[in-house]
């Protein structure tokens, strides 16, 4: 056991490419056989992804050592480039005629999640306006909540859950986006590039139209990816100088 | 040769990357702005220019495309690394607002897709 345990210590990258590699030969297995293919793979895959997170705590499932690799593959350097790499398969003409729809989209998606994050703050009994900010912040993405609590100095359990409500955000994105992706006519890459605007936390965006349709991704990933930046920008300036001023 | 693409492909992400850094150092936020969405934009202009010079052959290619096959795994790795016990202890109100914002903004889509694309409608028209 113990020579096991440094072959895969020392080599925790190739040994995650393998367990990924099962997980995706068995959610296909499930999808073809089992749902008759109703179900995707890859949204199998990812609910699998979300249930071994379970096993662990913060870092999910690579908190357990022998799959401290699995941090490195799913990590924001190799997520970030396999997710540029997407756009070879976009179309530039698309995206230059979704340009507006999608600029329109990210500053609703980013204001309607801080309006909502503030309501249902205020309506749980919250009236400190740090904290208002800081969960609407939050309602964001879960890097827009710490920065805009940091910022403008939040207590930390504030912070805590306003962390919490991206994760939720993301997750809740990547589990709902296939099963209402007819009903809100997400089908075309235009479509995706707004979808990518609103919603804008780019894991959750880029999981649930994988596990969608897999040539919507890179549509989505691009608006997505200037969201959680617009929302740092605006949160604990624009946002909190208006809440201040309203003085609720 | 594959590493081409591979090394094509990761000029692209660095200076995107970059961009993006730079962009938030411009309004002084300590984040990066889009990076990703330069690094695509970057990637997707060059690639259309080298293959009119006829400089991006099929091999080089494959070098993008081996990465891009590979989101989807590092997506199903990604998700298994996520904070979930947080998400569930941060309480009714991260789990309600998580919930009820996404699906809000998810609602949103056909209606400013619509927009969108009456406007690109228009300007085809025009």
């Amino acid at each position: 056991m113990e020579i096991i345990d440094t072959i895969i210590g020392k080599n925790g990258l190739v040994f995650a490419f393998l367990c990924v590699g099962i997980i995706m030969l068995f959610s296909s297995w499930v999808s073809k056989y089992i749902t008759n293919k109703k179900i995707p793979g890859v949204a199998i895959a990812i609910i699998i992804g979300l249930s071994l997170a379970f096993l662990g705590d913060e870092k999910g499932i690579s908190n357990i050592p022998l799959f401290a690799g699995m941090a490195l593959l799913g990590g924001p350097m190799l997520r970030d480039f396999a997710v540029v790499a997407t756009a070879m398969s976009a179309d530039l003409s698309k995206i230059r005629q979704a340009g507006l729809a999608g600029l329109v989209s990210l500053l609703i998606g980013v204001f309607i999640s801080f309006t909502m994050g503030v309501l249902i703050g205020l309506s749980m009994g919250y009236t400190n306006i740090e904290s208002l900010t800081t969960i609407g912040a939050g309602a964001c993405t879960y890097i827009v909540g710490p920065v805009t609590g940091t910022a403008i100095g939040a207590s930390s359990d504030v912070i805590a859950i306003s962390v919490a409500t991206g994760v939720v955000k993301t997750i809740f994105a990547t589990i709902g986006t296939p099963l209402i992706a007819k009903k809100i006519k997400l089908d075309n890459p235009h479509a995706a590039i707004v979808f990518g605007g609103l919603i804008g936390t780019t894991s959750g965006v880029v999981a649930g139209l994988a596990a969608t349709d897999e040539e919507l991704v890179p549509y989505g990933a691009l608006t997505s990816t200037f969201y959680t930046g617009i929302g740092c920008l605006l949160c604990p300036s624009l946002f909190y100088v208006i809440l201040r001023f309203l003085d609720i | 040769m594959k590493i081409y693409g591979v090394a094509l492909l990761a000029a692209c992400f660095l200076m995107g990357k970059l961009l993006g850094r730079l962009l938030g150092h411009l309004i002084n936020i300590d984040s990066d702005i889009g990076g990703v969405g330069f690094a695509m934009f970057l990637l997707m202009t060059s690639s259309i220019y080298l293959r009119k010079k006829k400089w991006l052959v099929l091999e080089t290619e494959k070098g993008i495309w081996f990465w891009s096959s590979m989101y989807i795994p590092i997506i199903v790795a990604m998700t298994s690394t996520l904070n979930v016990k947080a998400a569930l202890s941060g309480g009714f109100l991260a789990i309600i607002l998580g919930i009820g914002a996404t699906a809000v903004c998810m609602l949103m889509v056909p209606l400013i897709s619509k927009i969108g694309r009456e406007k690109s409608i228009d300007s085809q028209k025009k």
